[in-house]
Formats: C-alpha cells, sequence, structure tokens
C-alpha cells in the first residue's frame, strides 16, 4: 500500500530524535533518567506502537441512521470523515467537491466494534500447540509477561473479526490460568507485519487478573498454591502486599536517588496498577468472588476496571456501580463450569437497569464475528423481562462502553467530531441476525467493502491454502 | 329448541363426544411453516391428534372437540430439531461425574450406549424447550478409539422419558480425532476401521466363536455386536470428516460396502468436494459457521459452505458439533439467520429463509433416515409444533408456547427462575435466599 510522503517523513524525523546516542533501541523521545515510571529510568513504553493509519478518501456517509456509540442517535442522517478523522455527524451535511459520497438509504451507520476481550493472536488459528501462546501456566503469578509478546499478526482471525463482524479495535489479553496473567495489549484490527504494527498507540495497558475456578484447578492438579478459592486472594494479596514494598522503594529512590533497586518484571506491572497506569481486566464468574476482588481491591488501594465474564454480576449490580467497577459479558452463555452455572441472559440488561457500567465481550474467535447480534440478544432478552433499552442506548454495549474501560474512549468509541474514523457501514440494520458490515474503516482508510473481492485481507497463513480469498 | 332441551343436547354432546386427550391440539390462524423448505403462509391451520400431525395448510379443518388455539397470526412452526448435540448427558462439562459424553478408561467404544445415560431433568433441557428446541440427536464422544459408540433421538420434554429412539445411529471419528483415537495417524484409524469391519463379519458368521479379549481387543463381543447393523446397513453411521480428503477416503469406503448408510458430520471443506457428496448420496450433518482454519482440516472453512453444498444437491442439516453441544442447541436459529444473512452478501452463499429453517428441522431428520417422523408438519410427523411472537430466525423472537408430541410443554427454566429473583437485585424485608 503507498503511504503519504508525510507520514514517512514524520517517522523518520521520530526516529533521527531518538538516536541521539541514547539507548538506540528506545524509540522514546524523552532522554531516559534514573529510576522507573514515566519519563524515568528504563523506558515505560519498550515496544511502542508503530502503527500508522492508511490513507483514506474523504468520505460522507448520507441518508443513514446513525447510532453514535453514545446513546445517540440521528435518523436520516450523515457522517463526514477525512484525513482519518470525523469531521462532523448530523442531518443533511453538505457534500463538498472531492468527498466520496455513499448514500447508504435504508442501512445503518455505527462505530467500529470495539471487543474487549479476545486471545486472537494469542491463541490463533489453526489451534495447533505451536501457536498456544495465550497462557504462561508455570506459575499463578505472572504480571511480568506481555500479552502482546504472543501476538501473532498473521492470525486469520482478525480478517474474520474485521469482515463478519465490524471489529476495528480489540483488547487482546492472556488467559485465565494464572491469578496474575500479565499486561493485555490493544490493537487496531489491521494486519501488518509486526505486533507494534497493529498496537493502537497510546492505549493504557491493562494487567489481566482471574479469580475463580482456573488458577485454582491448574495449579491445584500440579500440588501448588493455589488450590483453593481461599488460596487465590491469599497468593493474590501476597503479591499485592510485594508490590506495595517495591512501589515504595521505587518511589523512594525516585525521590531521594542512590543506588536504584533491583528491577522486577512482575512487580513493574503490578506498580503500574498501583499508581493508576494500567488498569486491571479481572476474569470473574462469581457475584461472592467479585465481592471478595473489591474489597482486595480497596485494602490495596487499586481500583478494578472492568470484570470479565461476570457470569453473576446481575447479583451485585449495585455493588459494581457503587464501585465503578465495569461488566464485560457474553449474551448467553452458561453451565459449562460450576462458576457459570447461574447465568442469566438478562445480565446486560440488569446491569444497565440498575445504572452498574456493562458492555458486551466474545473471548471467543466466532463470537468476535458476531458482537452486534450479541447485543441484540441481550437488548432482547431485557426487552422481554420488561427492560427496556434503545438500540442507541444498547450500542453503547460494543462501542464506548469498551472504549471507556480501555482508555482510550478520547479517540475512538463514538462518532464524533475529532475522533478516530473507526466507522462500519451495515447492510441493515445491525440487530437484525440479516444483517452484515458492508464497508468498514479504520481511521478513515477503507479496508473491507463487501462489493470489493480485493478489499479484504488475507493472512499470510491463508497465502496458498485451500480457500485463499475465499468469501469467508 | 327450548332453553332446556338445549342444555341436554349439549350435556349429551359432552357425554358422548371423545375425551380431549392431552396429545390433541389444533392451532389457527397461523403464520405456518411446514419446516420443508417451503416459505411461511398466512392463515394456516395445524391439527394435531394423538401426538401426530394430521394436516397442516391452509383450509385444513379443526375437529370438534379438540383444544383450538388461535395464533392470531403468529408464527406457527415444527419445533428445532438440533442435529447434533450432548444434551441430556453433561449437566456441567467440567464437572466429570455429571459429563457421560465420553469415557477414557472403558474398554467398549462401539457398544456404548448413551440412552441410559440421557437425564430429562439435566438443565439444558429445560432452557433449550424454552426457546423451541424440541428434538434432538444425542452423540457420545470417542475416547481411544475411532469408534464413540450409539447415539440415541431424544425429545426435550418435561416429563421422565426422554428417549425417542434409543442405539439410532453409530458415531465414528475420522480426520484428526481419529487418528488421536486409533494411535495417531489416519492410517491407523483407516486399518483399525476396516479391521473392525472384518471383526465384525466374523462376528456375525460365527457369534459362538468369538473370541472376546476383553480390554486387550479392538472389538469386545459387545463392540462387534453393536457394529453388526451398521455393516449391514440397518444402522446409520454417522462420521466427523472435516477435510476435503478425509471426506473423499470415506466416501471411497462407502464405495467398497455400499450397504453403509454413511452420513457426515462437520465437513467444514464439504464445498470443496460437494458434487461427490452428492453423486454418492451421502448426507450431511454440518456446522453451520465455521469460517476458520480452526485446524489444518479446515483451511478452507467457509461460511458459505453450507449453501454451497446445498446447491450442489446435498442433503445438509445442521447440528453444533464442539460448539458447547450440551447446553446451546438453541442458538441453531440464529446461525440459520446468519446462512440467510449470506444471501446478501456479494460472493457468499447462504441459504433462503425456507431452506435455513428447514436445514434445522426436517433436513437433519433426514438425514438420519427419520424424516417421516420428525422435523416438519408434514402428516403423519410427531405433534412438535410451536408458536412464536415472530420470525423464529430473527434475534429477539420467543416461543410463546412449545407442544411435544402434541403436548404442551412448560417454558420455565432455573434461568428463569434466578432472573425473577433477581431482576430486582435489592433485598426486601428478607434475604434474596427466601424469595420465590
Amino acid at each position: 500500500m503507498l503511504r503519504s510522503i508525510f507520514l514517512l517523513g514524520a517517522a523518520a524525523g521520530l526516529s533521527a530524535c531518538a538516536a541521539t546516542g541514547e539507548r538506540a533501541d528506545s524509540a522514546a523521545s524523552t532522554p531516559p533518567s534514573v529510576g522507573p515510571g514515566k519519563g524515568k529510568g528504563y523506558a515505560n513504553d519498550p515496544f511502542p506502537s508503530t502503527y500508522k493509519a492508511y490513507p483514506g478518501a474523504p468520505t460522507l456517509l448520507t441518508n443513514v441512521t446513525v447510532l453514535d456509540g453514545e446513546g445517540g442517535r440521528i435518523d436520516n442522517g450523515s457522517v463526514l470523515f477525512r484525513d482519518g478523522k470525523i469531521v462532523a455527524v448530523g442531518q443533511g451535511l453538505a457534500a463538498e467537491a472531492g468527498v466520496t459520497v455513499i448514500d447508504g438509504a435504508g442501512k445503518y451507520v455505527t462505530p467500529g466494534v470495539i471487543d474487549i476481550h479476545s486471545h486472537l493472536g494469542d491463541y490463533p488459528s489453526p489451534g495447533v500447540d505451536a501457536h498456544s501462546d495465550g497462557n504462561e501456566a508455570t506459575g499463578p503469578v505472572t504480571a511480568e509477561v506481555w500479552a502482546e509478546h504472543s501476538v501473532w499478526p498473521q492470525d486469520p482471525g482478525f480478517g474474520r473479526a474485521l469482515a463478519n463482524g465490524g471489529v476495528t479495535t480489540l483488547q487482546v489479553l492472556p488467559g485465565s490460568a494464572n491469578l496474575f496473567g500479565g499486561r493485555s495489549v490493544v490493537l487496531k484490527n489491521v494486519y501488518a507485519r509486526t505486533m507494534q504494527g497493529m498496537k493502537f498507540p497510546q492505549a493504557p495497558y491493562g494487567l489481566k487478573m482471574a479469580c475463580g475456578e482456573n488458577p485454582k484447578r491448574v495449579y491445584g492438579s500440579k500440588g501448588r498454591a493455589p488450590s483453593t478459592r481461599m488460596g487465590n486472594i491469599a497468593v493474590d494479596r501476597q503479591t499485592w502486599a510485594r508490590a506495595q514494598e517495591y512501589d515504595r522503594r521505587w518511589d523512594k529512590y525516585e525521590e531521594k536517588g542512590g543506588d536504584p533497586p533491583s528491577r522486577d518484571l512482575a512487580m513493574d506491572t503490578l506498580r503500574g496498577v498501583l499508581d493508576g497506569e494500567i488498569r486491571v481486566q479481572n476474569h470473574c464468574y462469581r457475584a461472592d468472588e467479585m465481592a471478595n476482588v473489591l474489597d482486595m481491591a480497596k485494602e490495596f488501594g487499586y481500583k478494578v476496571t472492568a470484570f470479565h465474564h461476570a457470569v453473576e454480576a446481575y447479583k451485585i449490580a449495585d455493588l459494581l456501580k457503587a464501585n465503578d467497577t465495569c461488566a464485560a459479558v457474553w449474551a448467553d452463555w452458561y453451565g459449562f463450569k460450576m462458576e457459570a452455572y447461574d447465568a442469566v441472559p438478562e445480565n446486560l440488561a440488569i446491569l444497565e437497569k440498575e445504572g452498574a457500567c456493562a458492555m458486551i465481550h466474545s473471548d471467543d474467535a466466532n463470537g468476535i464475528q458476531r458482537l452486534n447480534q450479541e447485543v441484540a440478544k441481550a437488548r432482547a432478552s431485557g426487552n422481554r423481562a420488561g427492560i427496556k433499552i434503545s438500540e442507541e442506548q444498547a450500542w453503547r454495549w460494543l462501542a464506548i462502553g469498551p472504549a471507556r474501560a480501555l482508555g482510550i474512549d478520547g479517540v475512538t468509541g463514538s462518532l464524533k467530531a475529532g475522533k478516530m474514523a473507526d466507522v462500519v457501514l451495515w447492510n441493515g440494520n445491525p440487530f437484525s441476525v440479516y444483517t452484515r458490515p458492508q464497508m468498514v474503516w479504520v481511521d478513515g482508510a477503507l479496508l473491507y467493502d463487501a462489493n470489493d473481492p480485493r478489499r479484504r485481507p488475507v493472512s499470510d497463513f491463508e497465502l496458498g491454502q485451500p480457500g485463499e480469498g475465499d468469501v469467508k | 329448541m327450548s332453553a332446556r332441551s338445549l342444555l341436554l343436547a349439549a350435556a349429551a354432546a359432552v357425554c358422548l363426544a371423545a375425551p380431549a386427550v392431552a396429545q390433541d391440539v389444533a392451532i389457527t390462524n397461523a403464520r405456518l411453516v411446514i419446516g420443508d423448505g417451503g416459505q411461511p403462509i398466512d392463515g394456516g391451520t395445524v391439527v394435531v391428534r394423538g401426538g401426530r400431525v394430521v394436516a397442516a395448510g391452509r383450509g385444513v379443518a379443526v375437529p370438534a372437540g379438540i383444544r383450538v388455539i388461535d395464533a392470531g397470526g403468529k408464527w406457527v412452526s415444527p419445533g428445532i430439531f438440533a442435529g447434533f448435540t450432548r444434551l441430556g448427558i453433561v449437566e456441567v462439562d467440567a464437572v466429570d461425574p455429571t459429563n457421560d459424553s465420553g469415557a477414557s478408561s472403558a474398554p467398549f467404544h462401539a457398544a456404548i450406549d448413551v440412552a441410559p445415560a440421557v437425564n430429562p431433568r439435566s438443565s439444558p433441557i429445560a432452557i433449550n424447550r424454552a426457546e423451541g428446541v424440541t428434538r434432538a440427536v444425542v452423540a457420545p464422544d470417542n475416547r481411544g478409539s475411532i469408534f464413540a459408540g450409539q447415539g440415541a433421538i431424544i425429545d426435550l420434554g418435561a416429563d421422565m422419558d426422554a428417549v425417542t429412539r434409543p442405539r439410532a445411529f453409530q458415531y465414528m471419528e475420522w480426520g484428526e480425532a481419529g487418528a488421536r483415537g486409533a494411535g495417531g495417524s489416519r492410517s491407523a484409524a483407516y486399518a483399525l476401521f476396516r479391521n473392525a469391519l472384518f471383526e465384525v463379519r466374523d462376528y456375525v458368521a460365527r457369534p459362538a466363536n468369538y473370541v472376546d479379549r476383553g480390554r486387550d481387543a479392538f472389538l469386545t463381543r459387545a463392540d462387534a455386536e453393536a457394529l453388526v447393523p451398521v455393516v449391514q446397513g440397518r444402522m446409520p453411521l454417522l462420521v466427523h470428516a472435516e477435510r476435503a480428503s478425509d471426506i473423499l477416503s470415506m466416501l471411497a469406503l462407502k464405495r467398497e460396502m455400499p450397504s453403509l448408510r454413511l452420513v457426515l458430520v462437520g465437513a467444514s471443506e464439504g464445498w470443496m468436494v460437494a458434487a461427490q457428496i452428492a453423486a454418492a448420496n451421502v448426507p450431511v450433518i454440518a456446522n453451520a459457521l465455521v469460517d476458520l482454519p480452526e485446524s489444518f482440516e479446515k483451511l478452507a472453512a467457509t461460511q458459505s459452505n453450507v449453501g454451497r453444498m446445498k446447491t450442489a444437491g446435498v442433503l445438509v442439516g445442521i447440528g453444533t458439533l464442539n460448539e458447547d453441544e450440551a447446553r446451546q442447541a438453541r442458538w441453531e436459529k440464529q446461525f440459520a439467520g446468519n446462512l440467510v444473512a449470506l444471501t446478501r452478501v456479494p460472493g457468499a452463499t447462504g441459504l433462503d429463509w425456507g431452506a435455513a429453517f428447514a436445514a434445522i428441522t426436517s433436513k437433519p431428520a433426514e438425514a438420519l433416515g427419520m424424516g417421516d417422523e420428525f422435523g416438519s408438519l408434514r402428516a403423519g410427523r410427531r405433534g412438535d409444533v410451536v408458536i412464536w411472537d415472530g420470525d423464529p430466525l430473527e434475534i429477539g423472537t420467543s416461543a410463546v408456547s412449545v407442544f411435544i408430541d402434541g403436548v404442551e410443554q412448560p417454558l420455565v427454566s432455573r434461568q428463569s427462575r434466578l432472573r425473577d429473583r433477581y431482576l430486582d437485585p435489592k433485598e426486601g424485608s428478607l434475604p434474596k435466599a427466601y424469595e420465590r
């Protein structure tokens, strides 16, 4: 693909700044100084994003129903984007010269779908042992590993999520074998040769934690802690206590200087959480366990940004709301484990009704291809139970909701002027099972067009295989 | 007539009329779907007597003396016939004692019979019944052999009598899972299969002489006996094969053994060899939407698989193999709706509405040779009927009434009980545990 001369030039400029005799492997523009933390000591962003938006044409989508992702709806609306950014959203926007106008009569336009829980890249297709990189299940505390270092950018799953699901942003997390699984990474759903080329610029890191059956089963079966739920919490708390000590040591060093303390990668991540820079994304199903985790978070002074799966969140909607902790849930998964036994399809709707922060997620390479349908199911279940939620309100569950929980809501997650032009034109109402994405843009670049067989990605793995380039 | 004689006449009519049986019902004023691939028709009527469909269509006469339901224009269709599940033999997948899908240390494989293991009270049955699934194919899972055992057809009714047809088919793994079961290669699976056929023929010829080597045998006496109807073509053999070449190797085996009633399960790459499958008259029970190279057996997977196979003349029904098959048969409606969605995606091959609905009702039944019994509202079929509050393939539609063998079913499940308890999450004057 052709890149603009301007973008190439800018990149060259940045790398020139970094190569001033400091560590050549760091692309950070601030010269490092002593101590960890922002702008201090070792680089805080040692694997920086090299993602650059692809070129796009100024585009005006007219005659569409706009769900802006923040709860707004515009019938007979239009969306204008240019140079990778949303310019305007409203009614009757004028088409200027040089703007591609797409009349979407009868169709919907929404922000690109955001999946806050994926293992694409880390547990890619094909699911062979050599690709099984999502769980560093060699110890219950592996806060030192980063999911991004397992991302295989050639996973065909990324392309499916784009073409069938309109997904433009996703968070890839370590699995849930461990209490502390490691750092997550937010990716643009844009194929690249390297993980860094997909990495969402400036997105905060997350820390994957897990409660419940998985850690205690994985480690209990090896005859080590944790082997019980009480063991889960004990190991958690001991780890946080160590993290606090690490935090104090490094804070003191940053303040007063002297010999820098030993560096511990796992503790780095936990320190990031304690300092509010890294967001806790906590796999947890049962209501009682979520309550324990919330108390533990208070004890150690950190925030749980979101519980994932949260199958019993409906039982403690008030608690979640009081703690400003979100729940990322399925529409209707249930019963495969004891901790999923009490799932109800009204989970999301009850959370919404009670004013808790709630959103959808997939945790599945197939589910990510139809998050709009999963949202539709959750909304319909609520409706049946007497909880009326409008289409525009429900669309927040895969737009601004996950964007906020990921800390990227300033730049994406809704169709607002100035935000990234991550846009989906659907071929109908996305709450219908009969609807699919027609066109998908990421930062204003058209990366999927149902009407153009060449405008769809074929990962390296699929090249030369049966079915290469097929409609999937 | 005087008022008194009217009353007497009415009393006489009640006394003389045949008593209304629980399995009799007529549903009128329906947006009627027969399930045979046709489109819905308005103003339809279904009549069920003695648990079987007598007639369904426009202008069907309603017999006197039976319960009549005016559907008020609602959609009425056959219940979903789930083409491949493990419903009823698993309560919680991760809890081994509740999971009867496979037995890794049992000496038997082909002899395994899921029928005695089916629990009509397993919670997924009520949950799926409430969404209009009325009948299901239940298959065992293989462990340590290519043969998994004999599956059954069950109904999802609330009574304690779930098994409609025990020992309805033999399930066998081919491809990668078969290779694993046979000791590590496809060739080993092939050798094992041919050897099994040899041993079964031997058993048939001289049953008294069959040497049962128990655990050391490949086929115990019980396994050999179980395979006799398969070899003799009286029992379908459902074979899980995904890869195009594995499908072809199984079709070649059928050519050698024409009596084999072969049904392919999975067949993600079936579209690549659809002409051969159609020419062999082999039905397929496929997953609807597999589109990822999840394994090297499914490199060419595409959501257009089912549509392409059907276009080539293959009889295709939908199942949920390895897709939460113990608990999510209800997803088949959503999957079928997705196949209709493909008809609006350029270059994709989907199914029209009627064909999509048939793919989750009559087609899987026909694939098993049971289209005369299940999966449609043609005359003579089981009275499995659902009244829906909308298009059954569209998201958000609910089943309003579900009949199995003409008997109306409860639609409550433990999920609806939990919902009712927690719709208002606040405790009242007593703990939640007291709220029922």
